[in-house]
């Protein structure tokens, strides 16, 4: 029996398993929202923007490992889903992202929502596709999943004609994918892990480095595996955040501009750096002549162009990170003896970092009847459980949350790192907990970037998604604020948010409750009731207004230059 | 430094803009770029003349390599390879230099293409350098138009490009 272009989308997506997808109807994408009603195993959750769909997406990607599907319909609808698509390619989000296009004929005429989405998209997707005959849209559906999910994960996007959704054609969906150009190495060079392994065994002062490819290829227990092993201190990227315990006590916490103080002295310090699915980011490095300049430098990553592109490495492995540390970890078991001298000689190492972390640990002033955002951070982590869901917006709460929140789990701190995308929190925690409907989700924001995505709300109460948003509200664009105290002499140039907004009352408008905290003892009180309330609330914290995120490397400094809370 | 690369792409839709919007994008070099299908017409191969230091080399490759499209990247440099450059040159040709167009286009073993009583177009073959000689100097005799095709290289010997995997 033949099939539309449409409905050979949709069995495709329940062959790939996709239960889920996000997205806003239009014009050319009408026939698949109509077929849809006859596809009951696939929910569709319509948000009220394109950006936030596609975030949404991404959330639930994050949350769950799988690939995130999306849909928009063509021009205005698939040029919203941009920032969204870019957000996933910095931080490699496996996603599908379906855009519906003018029909074939019409398609370079300038015709009525025509945008040419392969090329807008084309720098910001692993790959995409142009969809001219139906009689490929069951292949490309299938290499889309597969490239999206496989290597360096990433979003790919589908623009499929209208006309080609109307189209009909006999659906087979292919076993498997032949992609000649595509063949990512999963195991790493064998003798390269040895050599890696001789080189921890020889450390003296080693530092594993974690980024968010752990997360991806959730090796977690092998990377606790390998810094207990070793009893290497770990220090890990925003991205790499929730993949190591951070109370565990060889955790550093974060390092780079907003890092601690003991693990950017560590960083400096050490002799041999393991980066493990990190990629040397400016906001990691600071100046890169003084980035780790004692240390030599193993790298594992999956995607070779990570590797030397922005420092000197001494050991390249390219590899998918699990596969790497199960061999790394067995070539260690085979040396006993060598292992227990390693953790024997780096005690005076520990024992220094120790020093360090008792010196200059991550803390805070508090202010008489001011309420401190550390503050509100460490009692929401108190009151929730270690499988909550955090997601953040960017900015100063961001730096706040990735400081002083103590994760616990894999994949429970959803937040835009490499591109650093204001408005990505709430729709994140949207999808998250589309994924989890039991879990406790909670989108920490800050007054500026809630503002960006805040039309989500009436997306959490329609569907009845309890996702609880924490505003810290300075009145401020807060981190840009705090670059102009300390780089521009105070002129506040376009950062103050003068109006005063309401923001519970903004929550009620639509339908969920909403609480505030003006004072800090109010705090705690708040946080309870918004955790036991049923349905979306906001919780509205008013802040001391110009507290800085501290520590900080000022830009283009060594990040061994911090600036200290007092 | 001058690198020559050859990247052989499957021939579709856009992979051109793949290839030139990923050089543009992380603001790589591209002095020329040639390219057509191959024997097998679902694979295309571009010939790209770049410029940049080894780490710079290193990344374009290993770029050029992530695309989906990119089915080989072959980098020339320190290799041993032919290349040849085709250029046609409409030249002057009054009573008075008619025969030293002639002269000059003999010389390089170039060929009169086309011809009027006031203009020879002639077609030159061969390494970029030779290109540029005959160019130079047929300057001085008023050159009207220049249309190059950039270089195209093969590697010498009887391996073909599967074959040196």
């Amino acid at each position: 029996m033949k099939k539309t272009g449409s409905q050979i989308l949709l069995e495709s997506l329940q062959l790939e398993g996709v239960d889920t997808i996000f997205g806003y109807p239009g014009g050319t994408v009408i026939n698949i929202y109509d077929d849809l009603v006859d596809y009951q195993g696939i929910k569709h959750i319509l948000t009220r923007h394109e950006q936030a769909a596609v975030h949404a997406a991404d959330g639930y990607a994050r949350a769950t490992g799988k690939v995130g599907v999306a849909i928009a319909t063509s021009g205005p609808g698939a040029t919203n889903t941009v920032t969204g698509i870019a957000t996933a390619y910095m931080d490699s989000i496996p996603m599908v992202i379906i855009t519906g296009q003018v029909p074939t004929p019409l398609i370079g005429n300038d015709a009525f929502q025509e945008a040419d989405m392969v090329g807008i998209t084309r720098p910001v997707t692993k790959h995409n596709y142009l969809v001219k005959d139906i009689k490929d849209l069951a292949r490309i559906i299938k290499q889309a999943f597969y490239i999206a999910r496989t290597g360096r994960p990433g979003p790919v996007l589908i623009d499929l004609p209208k006309d080609v959704q109307i189209a009909t054609t006999k659906f087979e969906y292919p076993d498997k994918v032949e992609l000649r150009g595509y063949k990512p190495t999963y195991s790493g060079n064998i003798r390269q892990i040895e050599k890696a392994a001789k080189m921890v065994l020889a450390a003296k002062k080693p530092v594993i480095y974690v980024g968010g490819g752990a997360t991806l290829s959730d090796c977690s227990e092998d990377l606790k595996k390998l810094a207990e092993v070793t009893q290497s201190p770990l220090t890990t990227t925003l991205m790499g955040m929730s993949s190591f315990p951070s109370r565990h006590p060889l955790s550093l916490g974060m390092l780079g501009m907003h890092g601690t103080y003991y693990a950017n002295m560590a960083v400096t310090n050490c002799d041999l750096l393991v980066a493990i699915g990190a990629r040397f980011d400016d906001r990691v490095t600071g100046k890169i002549a003084t980035f780790a300049p004692h240390a030599k430098i193993i790298h594992v990553d999956i995607d070779p162009t990570s590797i030397k592109k922005n420092v000197r490495v001494d050991l390249p492995i390219v590899g998918d990170l699990r596969d790497v540390l199960q061999n790394m970890l067995k070539k260690l078991a085979e040396q006993g003896d060598a292992v227990e001298s390693l953790v024997e000689r780096t005690a005076p190492w520990r024992a220094e970092i120790d020093e360090w972390k008792k010196k200059h640990p991550l803390t805070y002033k508090k202010e008489k009847g001011v309420i401190k955002p550390q503050y509100v951070i460490e009692k929401i982590r108190e009151l929730t459980n270690e499988d909550a869901i955090i997601t953040t917006e960017v900015g100063q709460h961001q730096m706040w949350t990735a400081q002083f929140f103590e994760f616990a789990k894999p994949r429970t701190f959803l937040s835009s790192g490499g591109l650093g995308t204001m408005g990505y929190g709430l729709p994140a925690a949207l999808g998250a907990q589309a994924a989890f409907p039991e879990r406790q989700v909670i989108d920490i924001s800050g007054d500026g970037s809630f503002q960006m995505n805040s039309q989500e709300l009436a997306t959490l109460v329609q569907y009845k998604l309890p996702v609880k948003i924490v505003i810290l509200n300075n009145g401020y664009l807060g981190m840009v604020r705090q670059w102009q105290q300390l780089f521009f002499d105070r002129r506040y140039s376009q950062t103050p948010l003068e109006l005063p907004i309401d923001f519970t009352k903004l929550a009620e408008a639509y339908g969920g409750t909403g609480f505030r905290a003006e004072k800090p003892e109010e705090v705690e009180a708040v946080i309870k009731k918004g955790l036991e309330t049923a349905g979306p609330v906001i919780m509205e914290f008013r802040i001391a207004r110009e507290e800085n995120v501290l520590p900080m490397v000022p830009a283009g400094a060594g990040i061994n230059e911090m600036v200290l809370a007092s | 430094m001058k690198h020559t690369i050859s990247i052989l792409v499957e021939n579709e839709f856009g992979v051109l803009s793949r290839i030139s919007g990923l050089f543009s994008g992380r603001g790589f070099n591209i002095e020329s770029l040639s390219v057509a299908p191959t024997l097998d017409a679902s694979i295309s191969r571009m010939t790209i003349v770049t410029s940049g230091d080894e780490q710079i080399l290193e990344q374009i490759t290993k770029q050029l390599n992530k695309l989906i499209d990119t089915i080989k990247v072959i980098d020339f440099t320190g290799q041993d390879y032919v290349e040849r450059d085709l250029a046609m040159v409409k030249v002057n040709a009054e009573d008075s230099t008619r025969a030293e167009v002639l002269r000059i286009a003999d010389i390089f073993r170039s060929k009169v293409i086309d011809v009027t009583p006031r203009s020879y177009t002639l077609e030159v073959t061969g390494a970029p350098a030779k290109v540029d000689a005959i160019i130079e100097l047929l300057r001085p005799m008023g050159i009207k138009e220049v249309v190059r095709t950039g270089p195209v290289v093969l590697g010498r010997g009887a391996k073909g490009w599967r074959s040196n995997e």
